[in-house]
Parts: structure tokens; sequence; C-alpha cells
């Protein structure tokens, strides 16, 4: 299973990186683009947009079904990933490089509400059967 | 999950999974949906050779001396233009209503044989209502539901070749057969159908058999395609699928399939005094989109002339575009434009006649 142990992560199969300057990268879990299949189109969320935690942020298309990111945290969105969304497959290809947005946390205490990798790991073995 | 152990199995289900198939549950079948990528999967099927299992559909045998008469009345193509052993037709069968119970393929056998396929969902709800027919006009036929037999597709412009490389002795066969015509080969059943829009074969062997024959096609080059391919191929060749383009709710003069329904002669089947008497409002177009996007299922279409669904949609890997099957109002010419309603948005397609790609050639 493709889950590294220094990015954290939600139960709805998000990733999240914390940066060195506090700032969080986001994306979507190998697990979940294994799930969709072949990703066709990907809609981020508009820079300088505020998001509250869970809220439905961006949208991940593949061939076979359309699903919502949602917002990890609380924050504001600092940049998309233009070129993701130019060419979707990157995601598929290595989905921990392929990030989504880039959020300034409102509350740094969420940060600790995120799952680390080995809960993730139990989450998606759990969801497997 | 689901009860896995309540599934249905075909014959090389062990077979999918040995090659590392992503396996689903399809309708109560454990079929798979890719095997990899669906999108080179479907590139495949356009440029060289896939295979696929389609086992999950019913082979239905019909035999006794009026079963010419009872097809006559029972579908809504008309079965005496099957005239040569091996020919096949395609044909919806409707209820009184005027609705489509299913849609199948006949092949013509002999005199007192015909050869159905139905789909898998509506077997047992086809089966029935053969029986029901079969009993209330009192023809004395018999209906054998052939699971004894595996169902492999092999489809592409390398089709052919692959075959003859896994089938010894089949080229005398395969060199002369036309488009939608069959032949027999010992217990093996050739058709030259298929549902991708491309030159290819549908194959009848005994089910014990088949993981043989599937292994002996990926020797000549065939490479597996699961479910999900299937359903882009058949859509970008504008090709119905039951149950979303159509279903016991809907005319087939309202789902693109006019041109499958025979009242050319005064033959009397099931459904055509509704048809008669209805009054077609709606028609089933191709939509591509020109916004960003993807088009799906269920979603609003809206036109100058009212609103219309969406019945089938996805990406087309040919077209690199989205593409849909719309059921609409009539009055909506190809080129116009329309708009569909994909989340929050409106997004702006256009109304193109299908198919939108044959024989590895998009049309749009």
């Amino acid at each position: 299973m493709n889950i590294p142990a220094d990015l954290k992560y939600t139960p709805s199969h998000e990733w999240v990186r914390i940066e060195a300057d506090g700032t969080l990268t986001v994306g979507i879990t190998h697990h979940a683009q294994d799930l969709l299949g072949d990703m066709v189109f990907i809609e981020g969320p508009a820079a300088g947009r505020a998001l509250s935690k869970g809220e439905e942020c961006a949208v991940v298309e593949s061939v076979k079904a359309a699903s919502d990111v949602y917002a990890p945290v609380s924050g504001e969105v600092i940049a998309a990933n233009g070129d993701v969304e130019s060419s979707p497959e990157q995601v598929n290809k290595d989905a921990y490089a392929a990030w989504l947005f880039k959020i300034k946390p409102a509350d740094a205490g969420e940060i600790a509400t995120l799952l680390d990798a080995t809960a993730y790991e139990k989450l998606v073995v759990a969801d497997a059967h | 999950m689901s009860d896995q152990t309540a599934l249905k199995l075909t014959p090389l289900n062990a077979t999918h999974r040995e090659s590392g198939a992503k396996m689903v549950d399809f309708g109560g079948w454990d079929m798979p949906v890719n095997y990899g990528s669906q999108i080179e999967e479907h590139h495949t099927v356009r440029t060289g050779c896939g295979l696929f299992d389609v086992s999950h559909m019913l082979p239905l045998d019909i035999k006794g001396a009026p079963v010419r008469a009872f097809l006559r009345r029972l579908v809504a193509n008309n079965v005496d233009k099957l005239q040569v052993p091996g020919k096949a037709l395609y044909s919806c069968m409707l209820n009184e209503a005027g609705g489509v119970i299913d849609d199948l393929i006949i092949y013509f056998m002999d005199e007192s044989w015909f050869r159905l396929v139905v789909n898998a969902g509506t077997a047992e709800k086809d089966l029935a209502w053969m029986e029901k027919m079969n009993t209330e006009w009192d023809m004395g036929l018999t209906l054998t539901p052939r699971r004894d037999l595996a169902m492999i597709a092999i489809q592409g412009p390398n089709a052919t070749q692959a075959l003859n490389e896994a089938l010894p002795g089949v080229d005398s066969i395969t060199a002369n057969l036309k488009p939608f015509n069959a032949a027999a080969m010992g217990e093996m059943f050739i058709a030259r159908t298929g549902y991708t829009g491309e030159d290819g074969f549908e194959v009848m062997v005994l089910a014990k058999s088949a993981p043989y024959f599937w292994k002996a096609l990926v020797e000549a080059g065939g490479k597996p395609i699961g479910l999900g391919a299937r359903d882009t191929l058949r859509l970008e060749a504008g090709m119905n699928l039951y149950g979303q383009d159509m279903d016991d709710t809907t005319s087939p003069l309202e789902s693109g399939l006019s041109w499958t329904v025979d009242m050319k002669t005064e033959r009397d089947f099931v459904g055509r005094a509704a048809l008669e008497k209805s009054e077609i409002t709606l028609q089933l177009v191709g939509l591509l989109l020109l916004d960003k996007g993807v088009l799906r299922g269920h979603q609003k279409v809206i036109t100058k002339h009212g609103a219309g669904e969406i019945t089938s949609g996805s990406f087309s890997p040919t077209l690199q575009q989205s593409i849909a099957l719309a059921r609409i109002p009539l009055g909506i010419a190809p080129g116009e434009e329309v708009e569909v309603e994909i989340r929050d948005k409106k997004l702006k397609a256009k109304v193109v006649k299908y198919p939108f790609v044959r024989n590895g050639k998009a049309l749009i």
C-alpha cells in the first residue's frame, strides 16, 4: 500500500503535507485514485477562497465517476494546481506529487485532528472488507 | 461491502483474477471493470485487439416448429429478415405499453431453432415473459437458457488475426463471415458482432473450454478489456445500453431505435398498437460538451423547446472530450447548442449525430 509516513490524511482520502512555512499542500491519496481510475477532469478551488473544514472544494472526475474533494482543515486557499487541471492523469501517475491546492490554515489546532499514515492505512484496510 | 459469496461468477472468473483484474459487482455478477488503465484498454480496442468476457449475458435457445411465428409476435423487428442460417438481427422486445423489456440479438439457426442473446440484468425477467407468451399463445416451444456456454468478444482491427491464430481452422470461417452473421465450428458459435464500433467477433464456447480459449487469444495478441472500457467504446459507437438509454417505461421510438421497429407489414407484435397510438415528443441525440467537464447520466439538458436528460455520458478517450446520449424534445437539430446542468453550473454542449466513432475514426 502506498501511504507515505511523512504525510497526514483524512477519512475522505485526502493527503496533507505540512510545509515548513505552516501552509498545507493537499491532494488525493493513491488509494483514492486507484478506486476512481483514469482521471479526466479536475477543478480546484479559486485562490483566496475561504474554506471550512469538511467543505466540498474541488472535483476530481475519472472516466468512471465524479468525486468531491473536501477541505481537510479550515483556511484560505493560496493556490490551486493549474498543471494538474490541464493534465489530470498526473494524479494517476503519482498521487503524492500531483497536489490539488494549498491552504493557509485558520486554526493550527485543527491539524492535530488529521490521521497519521498508520491510522489511514487501518481505515483503507477496513474499507476493503 | 456486499455479500461477495452471493455474486455470480463467469467461467473466466479465476482467469481475470490471475491477470490482476479489478473486480466489481455488476448487477450481481463479479466482473472485471479494468485490468489497469481503462483508457489504455479503450485505445487497444480501437487500434489492436481487445478481449471481453461477456459470459454474464445469456444465450437462450428456442426450439420448436412455430418458433418463427412466435418471434414474429414477440419482438419489434421482423425475424422474416432472417432467411439464411447464421444471420443475426438486433431487436427490442416490447411490453403491451410499447416500453422496452430488453434489447437482444436473434440468430437464425434453422426453421425450428433460433438462438437469442439477452442482457444479464434482464435475463430472468425476459425468460419469464417469453414463457408466459409461449403459454398464452399456445406455442409449445422449448426455451433453454445456455449457462453451459461462455461468451468472449474479440474486438478491434486485429481481431480476425488474433482469432485465426488462437483457433486453428477458423480462418476458413472468418475469411467469409459478413457483419451480423454467425457460423458454427464444432461446439463453438462464432458471430461477427460486437458492442464497440470495431470489426470483431463474439464467440460462444463451452464454459469448461473458455479459460483455455481465452489464454490462446491472449497468446495471439488479444488484451483483456474490462467493462469500464466496454462502456466508453459502446458510447462512442452510439450503441444503446439497456437500463440507461431505454427501459420498460420508454418507447423505442424515443430511444433512437426506430430503425429496429418494423411496421412495414401488417405483422402484429406486442407493443405495436401502443406505439401506433403514441405521440412522439422526444428524441435521442448525441451531445458533445464544449466546456470543460464530464457529462453523466441523469444530468438535466436545457433546450429552447424544454428540458431533457442525459441517458449515458462519459469522457471519450478517442475524441478527448466528453460525449453523451441524451433524450431531449423534438425540433432540436444537430449543430444546435444546448446547456447541461453540472453541479451548480450550466455548461455548453452541441447536439451532434451519432455514432461519434467508427472503425477507429472520429466522425465528429
